[in-house]
């Protein structure tokens, strides 16, 4: 399968692959055999499986697609396909598309999601149905180790973010990268994958726990006033 | 050039990691004696100097003049005795504690008492390796980054006892030779391998687990987060069996599960699956077909 391939979208509130105004958006004709579900689709039951469709392409949070699907002994699938566009935080939404599937998953719908996306320009990789998915599930015990150095004062934030832009060739930093993005949300995201996998480097940080609290302060002061 | 450095000597010169530390140092104008035990690979890293600098006339980064300059700064030897009136020694040679420490050792009553040692370990302990050579306080680590006449970061660390004027001395060396010095503790892998090392062993044991192909892995990191090579094209090119022996010399010390060798590294290794120097590792080098995903 290559070219291009209708779809249609059904939203649900705000999605974080595509903010207002993003041009894959524009692409959407109703009534097509691909259907792409955005927003906040996180609650079970909170969509409408279409067996007649090619794909149904549900976006995802820090969820597990099994959380929609529903999962059966390792044989789970269907032609519902989980994806996230990668975004580090509040940063504007990248140019990568990563699709989840299940064991069963059909291999047309997740061949549809690729030429879906691809023809709008992205990069698309394909990752089984676990949390953190690929980048997350990578990068965030980096981030919750640089974040443990800086307190245990192995180096300044300026010297590790150096050290990783020159020594490794990143485009930033670990401790700005994760600031930028937040840390209340790096709490978030770490917090699901230490829920799921247990392991003490998914923990979130301390620096991450202080902005959550922090967070849970200023809503609770906001409810209260 | 700094104050008090004039002369460096680099032990381990006829390595890849020594002889780029020398290019660093005489291209800076530091007189540079480059020590290795033997005649051939002094030999070999001098043909591929002159080379490097060859290059660097041909793309007009230096003239003849100033390459014939540096190259007569360098000059090779085995006998630990022509490091005598060096200022600075440093030290690229095999990454064992006892090998290190033995260096500075046989070094100590050789040099002068103001010559500072410095250690290119990038997983030791800098005490550690300053502890049986009589000069605790003049001893610092300066881990180049390979290729280091390309690579401008330096992670430097003071070990336990070493003085605030050998770091600062050496501080001032590392910037005059043109470099970016970073300060770290004397803790395992400093910051880039302490960082690295266990991202490395995540990335293999996502394989591992099915989340992704390499490749996928790869383009997803790529993509995402804009490094210029994917974590799996990195392990082939730094060598499985490498990552092995890094995870070895960090997990008894650390105890962390992060860094400990996940169970595909070591059949990849067992294997002879190295990465590029066999052929064969997350990617296969005769042609485009993946292994491992």
């Amino acid at each position: 399968m290559s070219g291009t391939m209708a779809y249609s979208i059904v939203t649900a509130g705000d999605s974080r692959s595509f903010p207002a105004g993003d041009a894959f958006l524009s692409g959407a004709a109703a009534g097509a055999d691909v259907v792409v579900c955005l927003g906040a689709f996180h609650a079970p039951g909170s969509h409408r499986i279409d067996d007649a469709k090619t794909a149904i392409l549900l976006e995802l949070d820090t969820e597990c697609l099994g959380v929609h699907t529903g999962e059966s002994a390792g044989e789970e699938g269907s032609n519902v396909v989980g994806f996230a566009r990668y975004r580090n935080g509040d940063d504007a939404p990248s140019g990568l598309i990563e699709l989840v599937r299940q064991p069963s998953t059909h291999s047309s719908s997740v061949e549809a999601a690729r030429v879906v996306f691809e023809a709008a320009g992205f990069t698309v990789v394909v990752c089984s149905d676990q949390a953190g998915r690929i980048i997350d599930r990578l990068v965030r015990p980096k981030y919750n180790a640089a974040l443990r150095f800086l307190d245990e004062g192995l180096a300044s934030a300026r010297d590790m973010d150096l050290t990783c832009r020159l020594g490794l060739g990143y485009a930033d930093g670990p401790i700005e990268r994760v600031e930028r993005g937040g840390l209340a949300r790096h709490h978030e995201i770490t917090q699901a994958l230490f829920e799921t996998y247990g392991t003490p480097g998914f923990a979130p940080a301390r620096r991450a726990v202080v902005a959550h609290r922090r967070d849970q302060r200023q809503t609770g002061d906001k409810k209260e006033k | 050039m700094s104050g008090i450095i004039r002369k460096v000597g680099v032990c381990g010169a006829g390595g890849t990691m020594g002889a780029g530390i020398a290019i660093v140092t005489a291209r800076a104008g530091f007189e540079t004696v480059c020590y290795d035990l033997a005649q051939p690979a002094l030999d070999a890293a001098a043909k591929q100097t002159a080379g490097f600098f060859g290059k660097s006339v041909d793309r007009g980064k230096m003239s003849a003049g100033e390459r014939d300059a540096v190259l007569a700064r360098m000059r090779a030897t085995t006998s630990l005795d022509d490091l005598a009136d060096c200022d600075l020694v440093i030290e690229a040679v095999f990454e064992d504690l006892k090998t290190k420490q033995q260096l500075f050792a046989a070094l100590d009553p050789l040099c002068a008492k103001h010559t500072i040692f410095a250690s290119n370990t990038s997983t030791l302990s800098i005490t550690e390796i300053a502890s049986q050579c009589g000069r605790q306080d003049r001893v610092v680590g300066m881990h180049f980054c390979l290729p280091a006449q390309l690579m401008k970061l330096i992670e430097m660390s003071p070990g336990m006892n070493t003085s605030r004027e050998t770091f600062d001395t050496a501080w001032s060396f590392a910037e005059a030779a043109g470099q970016t010095p970073v300060r770290t503790q004397d803790k395992p892998g400093f910051i880039l391998n302490a960082l690295l090392v266990p991202f490395n062993n995540d990335v293999i044991r996502a394989v591992e687990a099915g989340v992704a192909t390499p490749a996928d892995i790869d383009a997803a990191i790529k993509t995402g987060l804009g490094y210029r090579m994917g974590p799996c094209e990195l392990l082939d090119l730094i060598g499985l069996d490498t990552q092995l022996r890094l995870c070895e010399a960090f997990y008894p010390v650390t105890l962390d599960v992060r860094s400990s060798a996940p169970p595909l590294l070591r059949r990849m290794v067992a294997a002879g699956h190295l990465g590029r120097k066999t052929g064969r590792g997350f990617y296969t080098y005769d042609g485009n077909a993946m292994f491992g995903g």
